[in-house]
């Protein structure tokens, strides 16, 4: 068949917009648990680990443990939201509720429903960023104003952690089979990628590992902006993380394709 | 419409579904097999056959929605697969199981859906008063889909799926595991866009609903059509026009002393033996001097079926 790339490859368009909407509708109808969650979940941790461990811990470098922390969690906090929303929210939508059926029925492609789908996700993760932000700058845990560069970071990360859990979505036949993924992919990479503790603590294989992943990447973009550090390697740490994006959108697409299209 | 040849090629033209030697493969099946279709413009068309038989693999090729394994397929004058989402644009979908949105109130179902055709908040808003009103929702529009009945749920499908003004509605099994009365409920609705001159495509099982809505009927089993007319050509072409039932193991030895010298066409089908005749004078005399009791009635799609197929719908 002449359509065999064109049907591997998605097809992105603004079409994705209606999908997304829809699920910022009814996000919005449950707008104060949402935003409780938001805001408690960060704010616990951040107090638990920070108070707890930092007693402990003292200083990471030259950063109190509190401040270290709080750029870790955001990233943290931003993966999990993302994963999660395109896991299990992905999955009803997909196979419970069969909202994605109707949309398929409508004039949308599949290629819309999943990028609307990863979009959302990552919108969601934004909002939990957003969240964190406020309460680290409350704390008195972030320099400067370029925390607020943050946020893109955030997003794109978040982008290509959904879409990596789509692909997780695309092949599951029930929700138990999210365990693997938790347990396998984003478990050690949450306590490899320098969120709780830095890097340089674990053998250097093990670094190198990590940052053959997306987590490590956004951790050393957000935390010297957070903390007012310097960036260093932008462009590798990028062109990381959206390699994971583009690449998971493709292959949740074209898995997705085949789930759904038989 | 007669046939000389610019009717005829008015009828071509105006021909909404044009389909040729469809096959759809699964597991080295045919579960559709070399169907080929013609539906026209305004008429309601029905797809009736048995659970299983290819009726819903062949919707879901018409909308785009399964790739065809051969054939060719042509919706609203668009090739298919290839721009099914053109097509589905100017289509509506009412599917076998209802997926409307959980998560929202009916009038935000419809809200929603419509966003999914790119229409703006307020040219939705403009179409739903009338469709809900078609559905009969009137003073739900704030209802969560979870409380509204079977019959309402299909009823707001129904609706939905006229959000875009569609030029065809596709319908899958649109009364199946509803009552009586939401049937009719369904059927009204249906009948009314038929006299709109909406073109409408369904798949059934229940032969009531194939005779009563639909303007020519392709009998399908095991992925094949095996004949498409009008019910009433079909009828008149396949079966004797009377039919009496008789019941049980007595039933069937009188109707076995009948022989077939008598004009009358046997054929049993589970507990029940079927005597077809075009006069069913001296056969309801006969059955008057025995005990046995018995059903006279028309012919109908079901005894097509049976003829056709050699087995019930229902099998």
């Amino acid at each position: 068949m002449t359509t065999r790339t064109a049907t591997l490859l998605p097809r992105p368009s603004l079409r994705f917009l209606p999908v997304w909407r829809r699920n910022l509708r009814v996000w919005r109808k449950i707008l104060i648990p949402s935003v409780l969650g938001n805001f408690g979940e960060p704010l616990l941790y951040l107090l638990a680990f920070g108070y707890g461990f930092g007693r402990l811990v003292g200083q990471v470098g030259e950063l109190p443990y509190m401040v270290f922390l709080a750029s870790g969690i955001v990233c943290s906090s931003a993966m999990f939201t993302a994963s999660f929303e395109a896991l299990y929210s992905a999955y009803t939508r997909m196979e419970e509720q069969k909202t994605w059926h109707a949309m398929l029925g409508a004039p949308l492609d599949i290629d819309d429903v999943v990028l609307g789908e990863v979009a959302w996700a990552a919108t969601k993760a934004m909002m939990s960023a957003v969240a964190i932000l406020l309460i680290a700058t409350g704390l008195g845990l972030v320099a400067d104003w370029r925390a607020l560069l943050v946020l893109p970071v955030v997003g794109l990360a978040a982008f290509s952690f959904a879409a990596c859990a789509m692909i997780v979505t695309a092949l599951s036949r029930s929700y138990d089979f999210f365990m693997y993924y938790f347990t396998l992919g984003i478990t050690p990479m949450l306590l490899m990628s320098g969120v709780f503790f830095p890097l340089d603590q674990l053998p250097p294989l093990v670094s190198l590992l990590a940052h053959l992943l997306p987590l490590a990447h956004t951790v050393e973009i957000v935390r010297p902006l957070m903390t007012g550090g310097e960036v260093t390697g932008l462009a590798l740490h990028l062109g990381v993380i959206l390699a994971y994006g583009v690449v998971g959108y493709a292959v949740a697409s074209a898995l997705l394709r085949r789930r759904l299209l038989r | 419409m007669n046939s000389t040849s610019p009717a005829l090629a008015a009828t071509t033209a105006e021909a909404v579904v044009v389909a040729e030697d469809l096959v759809k493969r699964y597991g080295g099946r045919n579960v559709v097999d070399r169907v080929s279709l013609n539906v026209r413009r305004g008429e309601c068309f029905g797809l009736l056959g048995p659970n299983g038989a290819g009726k819903t693999t062949t919707l879901r090729m018409l909308l785009g929605l399964t790739t065809p394994d051969a054939g060719r397929l042509e919706v609203l004058g668009l090739p298919i697969p290839e721009r099914a989402r053109e097509a589905r644009r100017r289509v509506g979908i009412v599917p076998q199981f209802d997926n409307l949105d959980p998560d929202f109130t009916v009038e935000e179902n419809l809200l929603t859906y419509a966003s999914y055709f790119g229409m703006s908040g307020n040219e939705a808003r403009s179409r739903i008063a009338g469709l809900i009103e078609f559905a009969a929702l009137q003073g739900r529009e704030n209802a969560p889909i979870a409380t509204l009945s079977g019959g309402m749920k299909r009823r707001l499908t129904l609706a939905r799926a006229l959000i875009n003004q569609p030029e065809l509605v596709v319908l899958d099994e649109p009364t199946t595991g509803l009552d009586p009365q939401a049937r009719h409920h369904i059927w009204q609705r249906l009948r009314r866009l038929i006299e709109q001159g909406s073109t409408l495509i369904l798949t059934t099982h229940y032969m009531e609903e194939a005779e009563r809505l639909c303007d020519r009927l392709a009998i399908i089993d095991q992925g094949r059509v095996i004949a498409c007319d009008s019910p009433r050509a079909m009828i008149g072409a396949e079966v004797e026009p009377h039919v009496i039932e008789i019941q049980g193991a007595e039933a069937r030895e009188w109707s076995a002393r009948l022989g077939s010298a008598s004009g009358v066409r046997q054929r049993s089908a589970g507990d029940s033996t079927l005597l077809y005749t075009a006069d069913p004078k001296p056969l309801l005399e006969a059955l008057g001097e025995t005990r046995l009791r018995y059903l006279h009635r028309p012919a109908d799609m079901e005894d097509v079926f049976l003829k056709l197929t050699g087995h019930d719908l229902r099998d």
